[in-house]
């Protein structure tokens, strides 16, 4: 039987799932919205307005999803982990009112106005309304990528009576991972909308529409993509080597190094075992993780026997982060291939349209891999070496936890379904409205 | 205590108390066209749906604040009310989820699925409106527990979600014309009714609850100014129904009337609640001072708001500005 504590672990874990999957798409999605209703208000072009008028549903929709699972968890601080808010909340507390203050208010009142106002407000209002839900969704980001981070990498406090006490709120803002972090999951959400914008004008091309505006979403995301794949990789290793530095355990974890060695092999697929502390079917590239941790073949790398009883879970760490960075590459593959032949020949071939089709949720995946490897890696913390996460949960009853825990999970599929369901039929009426007019020319010649 | 371990405490009780009130009345009435929402009537639905779409996102962001603030302010009584109202804050939840939600699938989805998200649409604003009067019912009985105390945050669920339902039709008559408007103004007079009622009987058991907040009303002088409230509130009704009586008027003459006595209400109500509890935060358990966080914390997140308070304030009203004058069928994009 589950007790209270992995039920609120499964509940919160629930909940972050679902929510991250919809601020992954807005926060960037926003900003090429700007794009779109800048290049319409350069070139008169109304495709760039029909683009902003389609991605703008879609945009309200994830941002609706992403509001209310947002408040859920708001509330879940209070109700399963009141040992959060009491020791750290001197620290959290800020930073969320942060978020609040300069944020949220920012996103909610000027996304009226992005959506319903733009009969009632000038252009250039209306873009510049669209400009500070782009601000707002991205400030959202920063205050609350800089609270985890601070949960990862605690900085600038000083513990008394068992609870936290801030020193310096520069030091605890940019505390030493929150500028990795930070960057990294911005570029995740830019990979993210780019895939979607990408993958969903594949779809409306392979369904028959080949209007300009679908010409100029597919080419939009399928260079936003191209060119942001590098840098994710390059930021993601830079990220990986201060994790090295301030969260040995999670890396070991990542790595599948059970015990501290020096030329320690890349393992490419291993089933680690907890029970033996080995990892079962593996095939390594020999100096592998070493070149990549240390930069230097014979580097010598902390192995999670020098964490003992304070190691996060070997198997979802490990994994996670291979999901990740699979996916990272097949994005790289699939994106330059695409910007080739768009730079090329002015289109893409129908197999790789069909590759851009299938990876239309690939930032999703990467993501949610990606947020995995770092959260289950914080564990058993849930602030990293202050308090752990066992020491934090709620003394509320288990069956409320559990029939709270179950409806959560039921809505939430539900929930996505109807999301994915919306978002496809979306593209299909907007094919079919495209093809309406030729449909209609084709019958006047007719007659 | 003095000095700011004293006063900042106060600042932010009051903070989040403008935050709790803001709330109740700007959420409360689009939560109130939720519950309102006649399923019969479909050709009503868009045009009450239109007028709060510019606005429902950004009212729900008071609950936020105000949620954040006990969080930011008073993080012991944040995980004791929440720990209490365990199951009742899942409701809430659960509703505004639906509710959100619904409001955007509807205008997306294949309009054969918009009877289900209109459904799913009304039901969370019901949901969420008599969770918030659950916990509301549950606070003032102090968390005593027991039937009685249930049975009471029942009845307080009943009654706020008629508040809300009253202030909601009261923004449909400011908002709508000719059927609509004419309809919800029947429905103003049938909610202000029921809510009249809810008002009575909060006010009569709250001071039974604790012989603090019995003192606090009625022991001499201050019993005479307080009076004022009571008297307030039956003026603001009595109006009402005097203008609902001879409704509608030609040229829509005093369409604002109802929306400014229910907001009148809405305050004084939220006024007598404030005067009885404070300085507490969990009645009789936990004053503001015993579950305030450090005073550099606090100090920390005053400069912000201080600065970010005003500004939010005057982007809102501008926002309602722009979005002025009779709800016309939404145009998406």
């Amino acid at each position: 039987m589950l007790d209270v504590f992995m039920l609120s672990r499964i509940q919160f874990a629930a909940n972050i799932t679902f929510h991250i999957l919809f601020p992954t798409i807005t926060i960037a999605l926003c900003w090429l919205l700007l794009f779109f209703k800048l290049r319409y208000d350069r070139t008169g072009n109304t495709a760039w307005m029909a683009a902003y008028r389609f991605w703008v549903k879609i945009f309200a929709l994830s941002f609706a999803l992403g509001v209310v699972s947002g408040i859920t968890m708001s509330f879940q601080f209070g109700t399963n982990w009141p040992g959060y808010m009491e020791t750290v909340g001197n620290i959290a507390g800020p930073l969320l009112g942060y978020e609040v203050l300069t944020a949220f208010f920012l996103e909610a009142t000027f996304l009226g106005i992005m959506l319903y106002g733009s009969n009632r407000v000038s252009n250039r209002l209306h873009t510049v309304a669209t400009a500070l839900v782009a601000v707002g969704t991205s400030l959202s980001a920063f205050w609350i990528l800089a609270l985890n981070s601070w949960m990862q990498t605690p900085a600038g406090f000083e513990m008394r009576d068992g609870v936290a006490y801030p020193l310096d709120w520069v030091a605890i803002i940019f505390n030493p991972s929150m500028p990795y972090r930070v960057t990294h999951v911005l570029l995740a959400s830019g990979l993210t909308a780019a895939f979607l914008v990408a993958g969903i004008s594949a779809y409306r091309l392979l369904k028959g529409d080949s209007s300009s505006e679908v010409q100029l979403t597919l080419k939009t995301g399928a260079y936003l993509a191209a060119i942001l794949i590098p840098i994710q990789i390059f930021v993601g290793d830079i990220h990986g080597l201060n994790t090295l530095k301030h969260q040995p355990a999670k890396v070991a974890a990542m790595e599948g190094v059970w015990h501290t060695e020096t030329a320690v092999p890349l393992q490419l697929f291993a089933l680690p075992n907890e029970k033996t502390q080995t990892n079962d079917y593996s095939i390594s590239i020999p100096r592998g993780a070493s070149w990549i941790l240390t930069h230097h073949g014979d580097g010598e790398i902390q192995g999670l026997n020098e964490f003992a009883g304070e190691h996060p879970p070997v198997m979802p760490v490990f994994w996670g982060f291979r999901i990740m960075v699979g996916v990272g590459l097949l994005m790289l593959l699939v994106s330059w291939s695409c910007s080739l032949q768009l730079w090329r020949r002015g289109k893409i071939a129908p197999l790789w349209q069909r590759a851009l089709v299938a990876m239309t949720f690939s930032g999703w995946l990467a993501t949610l891999a990606g947020w995995y490897v770092t959260e289950i890696g914080r564990q058993p913390f849930l602030v990293y070496g202050l308090l752990k996460t066992a020491d934090a949960v709620t003394s509320t009853a288990s069956g409320n936890v559990l029939f709270t825990a179950i409806t959560y999970v039921l809505l939430y599929i539900v929930l996505i379904v109807a999301f994915l369901h919306t978002l496809f039929y979306l593209a299909r009426k907007a094919v079919s409205n495209d093809l309406e007019p030729l449909a209609t020319t084709a019958k006047e010649a007719k007659l | 205590m003095s000095g700011e371990a004293y006063w900042l405490p106060v600042i932010f009780v009051v903070l989040m108390g403008v935050a709790i009130l803001i709330y109740a009345v700007l959420d409360g009435f689009d939560l109130g066209v939720g519950v309102l929402l006649p399923m019969g009537k479909p050709e009503y639905r868009n045009i009450m749906i239109a007028s709060i779409g510019p606005f429902w996102d950004a009212n729900e962001t008071w609950l936020v604040l105000a949620v954040g603030l006990l969080l930011i302010a008073f993080p012991s009584a944040h995980s004791a009310v929440l720990g209490y109202l365990y199951l009742p804050a899942f409701f809430l939840l659960f509703g505004l989820i639906l509710r959100g939600v619904a409001f955007d699938f509807r205008a997306k989805a294949h309009a054969d699925y918009q009877n289900r998200w209109d459904r799913c649409f009304k039901a969370g604003s019901i949901i969420a409106s008599m969770a918030q009067g659950y916990m509301l019912g549950i606070y003032v009985t102090g968390f005593s527990g027991g039937v009685l105390a249930i049975g009471f945050g029942l009845l307080s669920a009943v009654c706020v979600t008629a508040a809300y339902a009253f202030i909601g039709a009261c923004w449909l008559i400011l908002k709508s014309e000719g059927d609509v408007q004419r309809w919800a103004a029947k429905r103003a007079k049938l909610t202000a009714i029921l809510m009249i009622i809810g008002v009575m009987v909060v006010s009569g058991v709250n001071p039974l609850m604790s012989t603090e907040v019995f003192d606090k009303w009625f022991s001499l002088p201050q019993a005479f100014l307080l009076l004022l409230i009571p008297l307030l509130c039956a003026i603001l009704f009595v109006t009402l129904f005097m203008y609902l009586r001879h409704f509608p008027y030609n040229n829509d003459f005093g369409h604002w009337v109802p929306f400014s006595c229910a907001v009148g209400v809405f305050i004084l109500c939220f006024l007598a609640l404030a005067y009885s509890y404070f300085p507490y935060i969990v009645p009789g358990k936990l004053s503001i001072w015993d579950a305030a966080s450090a005073p550099e914390s606090l100090r920390f997140i005053l400069y912000g708001a201080a600065v970010v308070l005003p500004s939010i304030m005057a982007y809102t009203i501008f926002m309602y500005r722009i979005f002025r004058g009779k709800a016309q069928a939404l145009s998406y994009y």
